[in-house]
């Protein structure tokens, strides 16, 4: 167990590094490009020299690159303060940065949208889940039958419609066209206020994102259990005589969980970014939602809070994965 | 009467290419103790004619027909055709296998102690402590030091010859009367080989075991087997007791096997002797003789003669040779 706790901290710490790097290289990408951030703040047709100047000494664009990355750094573990007197704003640990756009700190931007997304997020990850690897294994074991041609058609349908066509035709059919539908069209009723309505408004979501990832799961796991099947070790177990659920269930589900547990860690992190297709179809206020926002405003702050944030949340989420595979697979563990 | 009598079995696969004919019409009996050597290049259909009566052939696409009789303690019981269910009761209690290689063929996830209990439960409806220390024992039997601590240990922590010790206890724990081993040294270092084939004859006497010994090594054969049976093109050629085989080899296969192995005894410098040609494709087999194209001496045949598959006869007792070079002096 001893070495296990080394492999994880040591995981750790270059976790801390890849993020370091990430937050520094989004930096450079943002000072490199040709806008001036000062100018931003102020919006369209704006031209007083007077705000621009007092927005770049109050958001410190006046500083040098370094210094700004310095600043933001410390802002995240100490929290900001931007402006004096009747202007002066503290955004708290782990701060962001200022949206003079939306006159609101980013991290709060943030927190707005996270819970919505992660409600999305993992509601279609079991979802899809489910469906995904049940399928998976009913067109294995039917290899060539109907049941495995059904699924074929399953997953030819759900990864050739994008996202915004199902929620569209989910909305269309089971929202305007019934009468008596229990779902919202969209919208996002946050599940403290009432679970019951959070569930309603999440549900045709979860269904759209859903479809698409478990045809994909469908086909992937289908793959990893013939090509499993046909292992050295399955023909061991065989040999043993080991009754067939036994070699499924055990034997081949086991060699096959790792690479499952691999690719849902990092479409779950993906989706944790935001869904933009299907938060903008079912007009629920996430992560994508933000993003997009926020790129179509060029509101500086807030794209790279969300960009380091979204990397942060993959990298992690590698990190998180690392340490499961170690307690899937015997051999990482030396 | 033999513990395991194989009649007329043959296998084949239904390729996009064609019908594979893997084994075409193979008999031979083991009898209780007996140490029974298959011996033939890859592709001979050595490995397919055990692994088909046992149901470890992928389902579907192959085709085997024959029969099968394995003796078992409830009497006689017809292998092929046998539901998968029945089947299973037979594969690790009356009849285990060993494999190649044996980092492949034990599960990288689960301990060995798992994998050794969990083929002692499949057929025992014993307690799990029961199970436990009948792995316990075999692990030890099989020359594994420290076989309590080493059940928590997993395959990738074993060297390759600890591993396939692990196997052959794995293989032993039901108390099996048949072990086939197929190629079970092929993937050790040279030194490793000898030791394993020793374990394995000295566990077959104490187990009273039968073994089949699949190996494309006639070296590993000489020390180990009663009888050698050589396969070529999906057939048996040749089937003599070990001996008699090594000083009196017929079918010019068989001598080109035992010409290709370097000897001790022979003068320096000779090189050794190749077998020209490649294997028959098992897709095209017609009905000549499948080795005459590599075959030296066709020459002293009629012309034609070869176009007819010549018939498994006995030239002297127990000495059976598929070849028409030895007809005249067989009795069908």
């Amino acid at each position: 167990m001893n070495g296990l706790l080394a492999y994880i901290s040591r995981r750790l710490g270059v976790t801390i590094l890849i993020l370091l790097a990430v937050s520094f290289t989004v930096f450079v990408i943002f000072a490199l490009l040709p806008f001036d951030p000062a100018t931003l703040t102020c919006g369209k047709n704006c031209n007083d020299p007077g705000i621009i100047e007092a927005n770049r000494h109050r958001l410190g664009y006046d500083k040098s690159f370094l210094e700004q990355y310095w600043v933001f750094i410390v802002g995240l573990f100490a929290g900001r303060d931007f402006g004096e007197g009747a202007a002066f704003i503290h955004c708290a640990a782990p701060s962001f940065g200022y949206s003079v756009q939306s006159h609101a700190c980013v991290t709060d931007l943030m927190f707005e949208a996270l819970p919505v997304t992660l409600s999305l997020a993992i509601g279609s990850l079991i979802l899809w889940l489910i469906v995904g690897v049940g399928l998976g294994i009913i067109a294995a074991k039917f290899r060539g039958k109907i049941w495995d041609t059904l699924s074929t058609a399953f997953v030819l349908v759900g990864t050739s419609l994008p996202t915004f066509l199902t929620g569209l035709m989910l909305i269309v059919f089971l929202v305007i066209k019934l009468d008596w539908s229990p779902f919202p069209a969209g919208g996002y009723t946050p599940p403290e206020e009432d679970i019951v309505a959070w569930f309603l408004s999440m549900f045709l979501p979860w269904v759209t994102l859903a479809f698409a990832y478990a045809a994909i799961y469908t086909r992937f796991v289908r793959s990893q259990i013939l090509e499993i099947s046909t292992e050295d070790f399955i023909r061991t177990a065989r040999a043993k005589g080991l009754s067939d659920g036994v070699i499924l269930g055990k034997h081949t589900m086991r060699a096959a969980l790792a690479p499952i547990v691999t690719m849902a860690g990092l479409d779950f992190a993906g989706l944790l970014g935001g869904a933009i297709l299907t938060e903008a179809v079912f007009n629920l206020p996430g992560m994508g939602r933000l993003s997009l926002g926020a790129v179509v405003d060029i509101d500086l702050p807030v794209i790279v809070g969300t960009t380091i944030l979204a990397a942060a949340i993959v990298v992690v989420m590698n990190m998180i994965l690392d340490i499961v595979y170690a307690f899937i697979d015997p051999r990482v563990r030396v | 009467m033999s513990l395991l009598s194989v009649r007329d079995l043959r296998v084949e696969f239904a390729t996009p290419d064609g019908v594979v004919k893997a084994v075409g019409g193979v008999s031979f009996e083991l009898n209780a103790g007996e140490t029974l050597a298959l011996v033939g290049e890859s592709g001979s259909g050595k490995s397919v004619s055990n692994l088909a009566y046992m149901g470890l052939l992928p389902m579907g696409k192959t085709t085997i027909s024959g029969s099968v009789l394995l003796q078992t303690d409830e009497g006689q019981v017809e292998l092929i055709g046998m539901s998968n269910d029945d089947l299973r009761k037979i594969r690790g209690k009356e009849i285990a296998m060993i494999f190649q290689d044996p980092m492949s063929a034990l599960h990288p996830y689960y301990s060995i102690g798992d994998q050794l209990i969990e083929a002692h439960q499949a057929h025992n409806e014993v307690a799990k402590s029961v199970s436990r220390a009948r792995a316990v024992e075999l692990l030890s039997l099989v020359g594994v030091a420290n076989a309590e601590d080493r059940l928590s240990a997993y395959p990738h922590q074993f060297s390759g010859g600890m591993r396939q010790r692990v196997m052959i206890a794995m293989a032993l724990m039901n108390n099996p009367k048949v072990l086939i081993a197929d190629e079970p040294t092929t993937a050790l270092d040279v030194t490793i080989q000898a030791q394993i084939l020793k374990l394995l004859r000295d566990l077959q006497k104490q187990f009273q075991m039968a073994v089949i010994l699949i190996t494309h090594d006639l070296g590993v054969v000489a020390g180990a087997a009663d009888r050698v049976n050589v396969m070529y093109g999906g057939r048996l050629v040749e089937s003599a007791e070990v001996n008699e085989l090594y000083e009196n080899p017929m079918m010019p296969y068989t001598v080109g096997l035992l010409e290709s192995i370097p000897r001790m005894d022979e003068a320096h410098g000779k090189r050794l002797r190749t077998i020209p040609g490649q294997p028959p494709s098992l897709i095209k087999l017609g009905d000549g003789c499948a080795f005459a194209a590599r075959c030296d001496r066709k020459s002293e045949l009629p012309t034609g003669k070869c176009d007819t598959s010549p018939e498994l006869k006995a030239v002297s007792a127990g000495h059976l040779v598929r070849c028409h070079l030895f007809e005249s002096k067989g009795k069908s």
